[in-house]
Parts: C-alpha cells; sequence; structure tokens
C-alpha cells in the first residue's frame, strides 16, 4: 500500500519531523475529530502531527499528514493553524491548504455542561483527504476523484463550532455541532461528533512510571454529516465510529490510535488515524529578557 | 504579502497574550467560592503517597507556571503565599476545578478529581515562603 515513490516521500517527511521529539508533556483528550473544552494552557504550544490512511472502495489508496500548530493565547483563547496535505496511491502528492481557527471560553467557570466557541478559516482544495470533520453530503464520491481532477478547486470556508463537554467520575464527554458555509454560493452545511473517554485509571501513581495506567486514556467516537440547510438529515451523508485510544509517554510525548469505522455506503470502510504531539511549555517567556525570566 | 500578514498577526497574538496574562491573581476568586465548595474535606488529606503522586503531578502540569518549588514565577502566583495557605482544600480544589481564565489561571477539570485532591495534598507538605526552602 506505502510502495509508491508519493507514500515514501511523505513518510520521510515526517521521519524527518518526528525524530527529534523533545522531552516536554502534552494533555489532551484521545479524539481525532471531536473536541473537548479543553483549552491549550496559556503560552504553551503544541506541535503534532494527525496522520489518517485509508483504501476506500473504487479508489486509490491514500495518507494524508496534517500538521498542527496550536498555542494557548490566554486561558480562555487558544488559536491554532493547521496545513494539510495528502499522497494517493497511483496518482500524485499534494499540498491541499490550511486552516486558521480559533476557539474561545466564553464562561468564568465550569458548568455540568460547559461551552466552547470555535470559528475556523479555511482554504483547502477538493483534494484534501484530511476528514478533520464531516458536514454536509461529504462521501465517498469525493475520494474517487483523481487529484489533477480536484486539486485545483480551491475552496474558502468558515466553519463553526458549538463545543459541550462534562466531566464526571473521570469521565469526559463532548458533543460538537457544526456549521460550514462555503464562501463561494453554497448553502451551510452541518455536521456534528461525538466523543467519550476517560483515563484508565483515575488516581495517579507515588512513583514515575512509563506504563502506569494512568497515562492511558480509551474512549470512542462517534461522528457524521448532517446534510445541508435545504436537505438536513442523515440521508446521503458519510458516518464514521471507532475506539480512540492515547498513551502518554513519560518522555512528554503523547501517541493516539483510533481505527474508525464507516457507518453506511456512503463512507469509507475503515480510516486508520494516529496522532503524535508534544507540548513546549511556555514558549513565551523564551522571549523575555534573562532578567525577567528569573523573576519570581 | 500574505506571509507578512501572517506573521504580524502572529507577533500580535503573542504580544497581546503576554500582556493579558500579565495580570496578577488578586485573591478576588476566594470570594466567588460557593460554601459548599469551601467545606469539601481533602479524601486524601495527610497521607504520604497522596503527596508523593501530587508532586508528580505538580511537576509535570504545574510547575512551568508556578516554579518547581511553587514560589511562582513572571508574575505568576506563588503557591507558598499566606492567602493559599489559609485557603481551604475545598477552596483550592474550586479554584482547580474552574481556574481564573480571565486572569489567567485555566481550570483543569480535565485532570481527574482524585489527581487534583493529590496535587493539594502536595501543596499542603510545602512550607512557607520565606520557610527554609522556601523564598525569602
Amino acid at each position: 500500500m506505502f510502495a509508491s515513490p508519493a507514500f515514501a516521500r511523505v513518510l520521510s517527511w515526517a521521519a524527518v519531523f518526528l525524530l527529534p521529539v523533545p522531552l516536554l508533556r502534552a494533555q489532551e483528550k484521545p479524539y481525532f475529530v471531536t473536541y473537548s473544552t479543553d483549552l491549550e494552557e496559556p503560552g504553551n504550544l503544541e506541535i503534532a502531527l494527525k496522520g489518517l490512511t485509508a483504501s476506500p472502495k473504487d479508489a486509490n489508496a491514500f495518507f494524508s499528514p496534517t500538521m498542527e500548530l496550536e498555542y494557548g493565547a490566554t486561558a480562555w483563547w487558544t488559536t491554532e493553524v493547521y496545513a494539510q496535505g495528502q499522497a494517493t496511491d497511483n496518482d500524485s502528492t499534494v499540498f491541499t491548504g490550511f486552516r486558521f481557527e480559533n476557539r474561545f471560553r466564553p464562561l468564568p467557570r465550569e458548568y455540568f455542561v460547559t461551552p466552547v466557541l470555535y470559528v475556523e478559516y479555511e482554504s483547502v482544495s477538493r483534494a484534501d483527504k484530511s476528514i478533520l470533520e464531516v458536514t454536509g453530503h461529504d462521501g465517498i464520491s469525493s475520494f474517487q476523484v483523481n487529484n489533477s481532477q480536484s486539486h485545483p478547486i480551491v475552496e474558502h470556508s468558515l466553519e463553526s463550532k458549538l463545543i459541550l463537554s462534562s466531566n464526571f467520575k473521570g469521565w469526559n464527554v463532548s458533543e460538537n455541532f457544526i456549521a460550514e458555509k462555503n464562501l463561494s454560493n453554497e448553502p451551510w452545511e452541518f455536521g456534528y461528533s461525538l466523543g467519550a473517554a476517560r483515563p484508565l485509571t483515575l488516581v495517579a501513581s507515588s512513583q514515575r512510571c512509563t506504563f502506569c495506567l494512568q497515562n492511558f486514556d480509551a474512549g470512542a467516537e462517534l461522528y457524521g454529516g448532517l446534510g445541508t440547510r435545504y436537505s438536513f438529515g442523515l440521508a446521503q451523508t458519510s458516518q464514521y465510529a471507532g475506539p480512540v485510544f492515547d498513551f502518554r509517554t513519560p518522555a512528554g510525548v503523547t501517541y493516539s490510535f483510533s481505527p474508525q469505522f464507516g457507518l453506511n455506503d456512503n463512507s469509507i470502510g475503515t480510516l486508520w488515524r494516529f496522532k503524535i504531539s508534544y507540548e513546549v511549555q511556555q514558549i513565551r517567556d523564551l522571549f523575555k529578557s534573562p532578567s525577567k525570566r528569573n523573576a519570581q | 504579502m500574505k506571509m507578512r500578514m501572517l506573521l504580524v498577526a502572529a507577533a500580535a497574538i503573542l504580544y497581546s497574550s503576554s500582556s493579558l496574562l500579565m495580570a496578577e491573581a488578586d485573591g478576588k476568586w476566594l470570594a466567588r467560592v460557593p460554601d459548599e465548595d469551601k467545606a469539601r474535606v481533602n479524601p486524601l488529606a495527610g497521607q504520604a503517597k497522596a503527596a508523593a503522586a501530587g508532586k508528580i503531578i505538580f511537576e509535570e502540569n504545574c510547575a512551568r507556571c508556578h516554579g518547581v518549588d511553587a514560589n511562582g514565577l513572571h508574575n505568576r502566583p506563588s503557591l507558598r503565599s499566606e492567602r493559599v495557605r489559609h485557603a481551604t482544600d475545598g477552596q483550592l480544589a474550586w479554584m482547580l476545578r474552574n481556574g481564573n481564565p480571565y486572569k489567567g489561571m485555566p481550570p483543569w477539570n480535565s485532570l481527574p478529581e482524585q489527581q487534583r485532591w493529590q496535587v493539594i495534598t502536595y501543596l499542603r507538605t510545602l512550607p512557607p515562603a520565606g520557610a527554609a526552602g522556601g523564598k525569602p
């Protein structure tokens, strides 16, 4: 499946990016599509590589890497940039575009259901295969088009999400409601995602250890399209579900993995997702003078 | 041109965020803690193992802002201060759960409650600022 030069190129770049991983730690839920209300801690920069590979029916296998830079601007505002591409077997490797998103915490404290607001601008070609979310009538047919036909068409969209999360007894349950508007003359498209996860144990160990249960999270995710303003509903949408796992190493790198399964004929049979991330803590302190940096 | 605009935007975000965060914690949050939360008791209080676990969690999540010795860094508050020492365990638990986002403290609701109690147990083992091992 990865025998083509295109895949080899993408994997080599991924390896170059991931090898010099520093010893820092990232805190996050294991979801791939669903957002929880956890924002990046203020001053921290998270660097992540999300990958997705699949072999859609009647289409070429592909690998889609997404580079993610997430910065905690304040305790109530996180800003993020994505750059993404894809390599399709027997086709080509293309850079598909970028996304710029912001998440805001509107309320000053936690509630049983805590909201976060999400706004994103994206400039992404139709060759995009990252499936960072599913909206409208997104489906398997778009994966059956050659890059030469789909890549020249670039869509500029605004996307908003209402993110809701609850935390109780160690469980995190998150719900996202998505509304997306292509800035050309297309109708509003809708989607959703749901996730639930918890650490394998709630009490931390009193000794430093690599494979302590507290370093593992497990859960499940369900997401899909909800049609458009003119055809709202589940008809002709794609829907996915699957378990999610992550492992936070004491060395600071977080590994996430999820096999996700299409729930109808309009979905890809199986998506294999992974994510590797690490957090550079208090990066802005590096820009302060040494005297201020040492001030207490 | 696009690249220059992106760089300017990134610099503005970095600058504004550091300015917003420089607001020092003022202790007003203590008055916002409901009585019910204020009266909560740490189920792990005084347990050495809980304090040891809390120290590890503190070093992984809190030390970068509050300092490895918890004396505070870059205008971020000391956790050995009189204010923190006089706060009840319930008040500290409320702060860890809710944070004080407009003063720069994020909520740590994503940590399981037991781990937040472990952190509080550890904080109670720290000497006051000015004592041996504390800030003069």
